[in-house]
């Protein structure tokens, strides 16, 4: 069987409230599946909790990479690096500035542990020209001025850049398994043509993707095997790509009518956050 | 943990053993323990100092006396009873390298001072205990006038020009630790630029402690004469001692008409010393004067560098870092005083606190009457590692005039969880993902430092951050 991220009756805790409601995904290596739902719906709170966010607490289910031998490897088990160096990978759809410490010194640290797992803290990193040599190559690739990379780590950056970062960030870490959370917004119409273009070259068939995303563009050059729509913390229909352009062209009628319970969860988790700032 | 260089021994044993080790060196002469006149004059004697300076220590050693421990700061466990105020480590002071005794040497070596002398130093005077032992200054320097040299040697041989400013800029009567410092005094660096000569080097000194129970008392004086430019670098590593060490320097500096003068330092102190300095500057006329300031280690660190800006158009920078870890307290900080108009000042200082330790920010704006049109920019932002450490700030500011600008801004911030969450999400474990954010938090001032102190700050933060996360 092909090496794939098994996720299933996935259930994720914020601050004691219950977000994800069982969810159910496989992605297999070489993959590419989209990820859609209204906003709220719990689809990046599934990218942190597969990538291990401590404040998404799991209360059930089970998150395995499984090996193309069998191998089941419990990613629940692991901390935010060991799932790195596992092979997995978030691109956030709003990334974290690091003030002070600059992209390329990050990159240098990170692919080193990605690359080499057992690398103890302290150990060599990465030596300094070929990793200049790569980065250099790879900024290219996606159009990137080299400077770029002296910058701080997404301090001050725009929107677009922010999300250029993140695909460059998923290029120079060649992970098994990538989840991109929205790394078409905040992007210009060529920048999103370039990016699909990209995560495609990158990916290629090496990597199983889920693409989390409310366009249908950065899906042009990456047809996903299937797409799925998450409403009210659960993935309630999956289809193939012509899904996406409906949903992206009717919204999310159909689905809440075909739906009920789920779309009441999304109703409850919509009262919940209302409550929320008279609570606190 | 990591501030306990002994104990942190996973990644860079040959690292940490750089900073932990003592020569046995022979010691020519070793004043007795405690203070008192007698011990003093001794002290001149073997000097064989001028009549005015030992009267100068002697009056100093009065004032000490009559001056109660300050009652702000940190606690001060001093017996002043308890220590060698001075210590000669061998008679003669080298005058090239082949001539420094082979002990010393090997200390030195494991500091890499040779090898960064050759490539970035103008100037090397390495202090070992209370001597300056090595000296050397490029000959283009020496022939434009450039004087370098250690402070005792300036007694003798420029005395007419050393007595103009010693002790005019920080009287003895300043504070109990300058006065003790005037009275005990050994070594320390001597820097007279000529008009109009710019360094482009960074000059240098190591101050090392090296016997146990022994204070060091370097005194510092800087003259930088109408235009002319220098930057001064001195750092400090110290072995570790079980019994408490007094370090308490005093640093003078002139800044003429147009000069500009940067004085960085980056002190490392074992845990048992208490680090009590004072470091003044005046700036005249369209001077520039700039305090760079990095404080780790120590049981207790107080310092303030002050610029005293005395004409217009003068400016007066202060950044500091300080790095407080289990049982240090980091009481670091600042002053400017405008004294004419048109001056210019800016203080940054970042402090971060770690398992149990303490920093503080004190400092001081002082606008005078008259002052009008002056600027000054205060910043402070502390970054506390965990709820067992504390940070605090206490920022004074005197104005005694209306037409000027004064901003103060202070953050107290925690390591984001997002922001480790992100790193870690990259495959840098926990601890390497805080030392990452340490040391983007400290970057806009080791950006200012000379290169091979920037990797030297990096490291030794790494140090500080081993094992901070459990
Ligand atoms: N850290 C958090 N603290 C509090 N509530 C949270 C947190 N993270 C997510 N939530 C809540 O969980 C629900 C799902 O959020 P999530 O970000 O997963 O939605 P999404 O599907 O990614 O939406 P969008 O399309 O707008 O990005 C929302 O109600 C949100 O407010
Ligand atoms: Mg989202």
């Amino acid at each position: 069987m092909n090496e794939r991220l098994e996720i299933e009756n996935l259930h994720v805790a914020v601050e004691g409230s219950e977000i994800l409601k069982g969810v159910n995904l496989t992605i297999g290596r070489g993959e590419v599946h989209a990820l859609m739902g209204p906003n709220g719906s719990g689809k990046s709170t599934l990218g942190y909790a597969i990538m291990g966010h401590p404040s998404y607490e799991v209360t059930a289910g089970s998150i395995m990479l499984v090996d193309a031998d069998g191998t089941a490897h419990d990613v629940l088990e692991m901390e935010p690096d060991g799932r790195a160096r596992a092979g997995i990978f978030l691109a956030f759809q709003r990334p974290m500035a690091i003030p002070g410490v600059r992209l390329a010194d990050f990159l240098r640290h990170s692919v080193t542990n990605v690359r080499d797992p057992d690398r103890k803290e302290g150990q060599e990193l990465m030596p300094m020209r070929e990793f200049r040599g790569e980065l250099k190559d790879k900024m290219k690739e996606l159009s990137m001025d080299s400077d770029f990379a002296r910058r701080y780590v997404n301090d001050g950056f725009s929107g677009g850049e922010m999300k250029r970062a993140e695909i460059l960030q998923l290029a120079m870490l060649r992970p098994r398994f990538a989840i991109l959370d929205e790394t078409d917004s905040g992007l210009d119409a060529d920048a999103v043509r370039l990016a699909s273009e990209s995560i495609a070259r990158i990916g290629g068939a090496e990597m199983g993707i889920l693409i989390i995303t409310h366009h249908e563009q950065l899906l042009e050059h990456n047809i996903p095997l299937k797409t799925h729509v998450m409403l009210g913390g659960r993935i309630v229909e999956s289809g193939g790509p012509e899904l996406a352009a409906e949903l992206h062209k009717q919204g999310y009628e159909r689905i809440r009518k075909a739906y009920p319970e789920a779309a009441a969860a999304e109703e409850e988790m919509e009262a919940e956050r209302r409550l929320e700032p008279a609570a606190s | 943990m990591a501030t306990d260089l002994q104990e942190s021994s996973t990644l860079a044993l040959g690292e940490i053993n750089k900073y932990d080790f003592r020569t046995d060196t022979p010691t020519v002469f070793k004043a007795q323990r405690g203070l008192s006149p007698e011990i003093v004059s001794q002290i001149s004697e073997m000097k064989r100092e001028p009549g005015w300076m030992r009267d100068f220590r002697l009056k100093s050693l009065e004032i000490f006396n009559s001056k109660p421990m300050p009652h702000w700061g940190g606690r001060i466990g001093v017996d002043f009873q308890d220590i060698f105020y001075y210590l000669k480590p061998a008679e003669q002071q080298g005058k090239t390298w082949e001539d420094v005794p082979e002990e010393i040497k090997k200390t030195f070596d494991r500091l890499g001072i040779p090898e960064a002398e050759r490539k970035f130093l103008a100037g090397v005077k390495a202090q070992f205990e209370s001597e300056v032992v090595y000296g050397s200054l490029q000959e283009d320097l020496a022939k434009k006038g450039v004087i370098f040299t250690d402070t005792d040697t300036a007694v003798r041989e420029h005395p007419d020009l050393l007595r103009e400013y010693f002790g005019t800029i920080i009287p003895p009567s300043d504070n109990k630790f300058a006065a003790l410092n005037s009275a005990v005094w050994s070594g320390g660096s001597f820097i007279y630029v000529p008009k109009g000569v710019s360094i482009e080097f960074p000059l240098q000194a190591y101050f090392r402690i090296n016997a146990e129970s022994m204070g060091q008392f370097e005194r510092t004086l800087i003259i930088v004469d109408e235009g002319a430019q220098v930057h001064y670098v001195e750092g400090c590593t110290a072995p570790m001692y079980s019994t408490e060490s007094l370090h308490s320097a005093v640093v003078e500096i002139v800044c003429k008409k147009h000069s500009r003068c940067r004085y960085t330092t980056i002190q490392n102190w074992a845990n048992n010393i208490y680090n009590l300095v004072t470091k003044r500057a005046v700036a005249y006329e369209g001077a520039m004067m700039e305090w760079i300031d990095g404080n780790l280690g120590s049981q207790l660190t107080m310092k303030y560098p002050a610029v005293y800006m005395m004409e217009p158009g003068a400016r007066g920078e202060i950044l500091s870092i300080a790095f407080a870890s289990a049982g240090q307290h980091q009481d670091a900080g600042a002053k400017l005083v405008h004294a004419a108009p048109n001056t210019f000042g800016r203080i940054v200082s970042k402090s971060i606190s770690k398992n149990g330790g303490r920093s503080s920010y004190r400092g001081l704006v002082k606008v005078e009457p008259g002052a009008k049109k002056s600027r000054s920019s205060v910043v402070c932002d502390a970054l506390i590692l965990d709820d067992k450490s504390r940070s605090d700030t206490y920022p004074y500011i005197e104005i005694e005039e209306q037409d000027v600008s004064i901003g103060h801004e202070a953050s107290v911030s925690k390591i984001g969880e997002e922001q480790l969450f992100y790193l870690m999400s990259r495959g840098l474990s926990e601890a390497e993902a805080s030392t990452m954010i340490v040391g983007g938090f400290i970057e806009p001032l080791v950006k200012e430092l000379p290169m091979e102190y920037a990797v030297e700050m990096n490291r030794l933060i790494e140090l500080q951050m081993e094992g901070s996360v459990g």
